[in-house]
């Protein structure tokens, strides 16, 4: 059996849009010559009028991808560094997000941002290391944040093929993440994922949190059932999916690599308490909030959701109640 | 027509010009709210610069842009409908005054975020050009916009992939309240320079002297030139927004604007026409606008059950806001 990264996957899903797909193109800086490691031998099979390498202007290039958009292309950007989201949150969210509504439906910009690496690369400190996806899904751009080469893949291709702009998180944490992989496909959007089955508790679990949470509730096996929910796509977010987990095992913990205000968590729990009378309160585990990433590697840590707190929190959870 | 047209370039100043008369009358009749930046005195440059572009050519407006709307081809009377929120208007209603846009004609928006459009309008040009398409794109500003640094970003890339895009600077003299000379350190043609784009400076208030240096412009742009810069100088002879009706903002002279008003685009280009010519236009003109005010008012209001609809292409669907 093929074993398959998650930044092959990657990979994969590009070159496999652009075989596809005419329209579709990619920009983005030192993506010819692969300095993120996705782009990998795209230029020689697509050339330079489908790799562009562009100059650092990412407010003007992603409005470039905007135009290009709403003239029947379907451009993918990288951007090299997460926190590069939040010079171009203008461009995507006041543009490319509001075009076809504001327009009464002329046109649509089907747009995709992907970020390899995002979250903490330990060591990248303050301005290299965050994960803005919690902005994305507030504001209501599609946004997805696979866990797996499989989901990387499938994402990846789902996101390019949406006529809406998508954003698409690839976890440092995940990217050296490599399986067993048979078959390649598209993975539809918005639509989570029970990846451990389990009757005690349901841990929602974001991106590469995924895979602490299952190490976790291995450890667990024995003490607690926990069952862990990979929601995949953060907006539009399978509420049917997670509800359905949450009203069998009726106790909810959340993972989640946000600042703790207004992060994802907050609205996972708020969704599920308005609709689901749960046994014990629930709990999450997060970024501080205000986090700002510090530089020495033990600090970084310490402000990202640890398998520590996460245990801690399943434990209380299944305490209470 | 890209040649010389003096009726036509008259039609569309004086269309320009009494749309915005009548949409200033239905702001004070409370018909359009929020009010509307007015176009008035600006006249020739939207006029100008469009009668040299094809109807394939694409362009984007500004927050003060019914003027590039409807010279570009839009119907004043889907505009106006919009205007006053009508499901009828070119938007559904969704847009209003600084989001017009029509792309049957070519019109990717009226932007209401100052310097952004030109990198949208050079990426949809290029993306038109690489499918083999023929055109040329146009992108108006303001004089505050050659401070905003997605624009000069724009300009780079533009110039540096040599995209046909006509970057239109009109230097109205003021952003909002702030007069050029306390906002641009250097020159807005030197901005151009900078990035090896060659600008042209011309009076904005001459719709046909507009229309020739766009079409030398375009000219060289089709003929595999990269980007201009056009610095059109013109004055706003009315508010920065028509809130200033209300609220008497002081920062123009009183002489300033009263000299300004004297060289007015629509007493140019219609000094070019015999009376009867001139008179012929006018009463058309009156006749489109009035059933243009008719067809405006008589829309119905969007229904407010589908205040999100297209919010997503995809068919995506959100959640409503309520308990």
């Amino acid at each position: 059996m093929p074993r398959l990264s998650y930044r092959r996957a990657l990979t994969r899903a590009l070159a496999d849009e652009m075989t596809r797909d005419e329209s579709v193109f990619l920009l983005g800086e030192d993506i010819r010559v692969a300095a993120a490691g996705v782009t990998t031998g795209l230029l020689k099979k697509f050339g330079p009028e489908r790799v562009l390498d562009t100059p650092l202007s990412e407010q003007a290039f992603t409005s470039f991808a905007t135009g290009a958009a709403l003239a029947g292309a379907r451009p993918v950007i990288e951007f090299q560094i997460p926190s590069l989201l939040f010079l171009v949150f203008e461009q995507i969210v006041n543009h490319a997000h509001k075009f076809p509504l504001m327009t009464g439906g002329q046109c649509a910009v089907p747009v995709t941002y992907l970020v390899p690496g995002s979250g903490s690369r330990t060591g990248w400190a303050g301005q290299h290391s965050d994960h803005p996806y919690s902005l994305f899904a507030h504001v209501g751009v599609t946004t997805v944040v696979p866990a797996t080469p499989a989901d990387a893949y499938g994402l990846l291709v789902s996101a390019i093929r949406c006529d809406d702009p998508v954003v698409v998180f690839a976890p440092a944490g995940a990217l050296d993440v490599r399986d067993d992989v048979t078959d390649l496909a598209p993975v539809p959007l918005g639509r989570g994922i029970v990846r451990r089955p389990g009757a005690d508790v349901t841990v929602v679990a974001v991106g590469h949190l995924v895979h602490d949470a299952l190490a976790v509730a291995d450890e667990l096996a024995g003490q607690v059932s926990v069952e862990v929910f990979d929601p995949r796509t953060l907006y539009p977010f399978d509420w049917d999916g997670l509800l359905d987990s949450v009203s069998r095992t009726g106790r909810l913990v959340v993972v989640d690599d946000s600042n703790r205000s207004c992060g994802i968590a907050g609205e996972i729990i708020a969704t599920v308490v308005e609709r689901v009378a749960l046994a014990a309160p629930p709990r999450r585990v997060t970024r501080p909030d205000g986090a700002v990433l510090p530089f020495a590697p033990a600090l970084d840590r310490a402000v990202q959701p640890g398998r520590d707190q996460l245990t801690a929190a399943i434990q209380l959870t299944c305490k209470d109640g | 027509m890209t040649g010389p047209d003096p009726v036509g370039l008259y039609r569309t100043v004086r269309l320009i010009r009494r749309f915005e008369e009548r949409a200033i009358a239905l702001v004070d009749a409370g018909e359009i709210v929020g009010g509307i930046h007015p176009y008035l005195g600006q006249e020739g440059v939207a006029a100008g610069v469009c009668a040299a572009l094809r109807p394939a050519d694409l362009v984007t407006g500004t927050h003060r842009g019914h003027g590039h709307v409807l010279a570009k081809g839009a119907d004043p009377a889907r505009m106006l409908a919009e205007l006053c929120g009508r499901v009828t208007g070119l938007n559904r209603g969704r847009g209003g005054s600084m989001h017009a846009a029509d792309f049957g004609v070519g019109v990717l928006g009226a932007n209401a975020i100052v310097g952004a459009a030109g990198a949208i309008l050079t990426g949809a040009v290029w993306a038109r050009r690489r499918r083999g398409d023929d055109v040329v794109g146009a992108t108006f500003f303001g004089d505050g916009a050659v401070n905003e640094g997605m624009l000069l970003e724009a300009f780079n890339l533009a110039a540096l992939w040599r995209v046909p895009v006509l970057f239109v600077c009109e230097n109205n003299g003021y952003a909002t309240t702030m007069p050029v000379e306390g906002a641009v350190a250097g020159t807005i043609a030197g901005r151009a320079a900078a990035f090896g784009m060659p600008a042209t400076a011309v009076d904005g208030q001459d719709p046909e002297k507009v229309r020739e240096v766009t079409a030398a412009a375009v000219a060289r742009m089709r003929a595999g030139g990269g980007p201009e810069l056009v610095e059109a100088r013109t004055y706003r002879f009315d508010a920065h927004h028509t809130f200033e009706h209300r609220v008497r903002l002081d920062y123009r002279p009183p002489e300033e604007v009263a000299a300004a008003r004297l060289r007015d685009p629509v007493l140019i280009q219609g000094a070019r026409l015999p009376a009867e010519a001139r008179a012929a236009v006018d009463a058309e003109v009156e006749a489109t606008l009035a059933a243009a005010v008719d067809f405006a008012l008589a829309g119905p209001a969007p229904d407010s059950a589908t205040a999100l609809d297209h919010l997503y292409a995809s068919g995506l669907t959100a959640r409503t806001g309520g308990g």
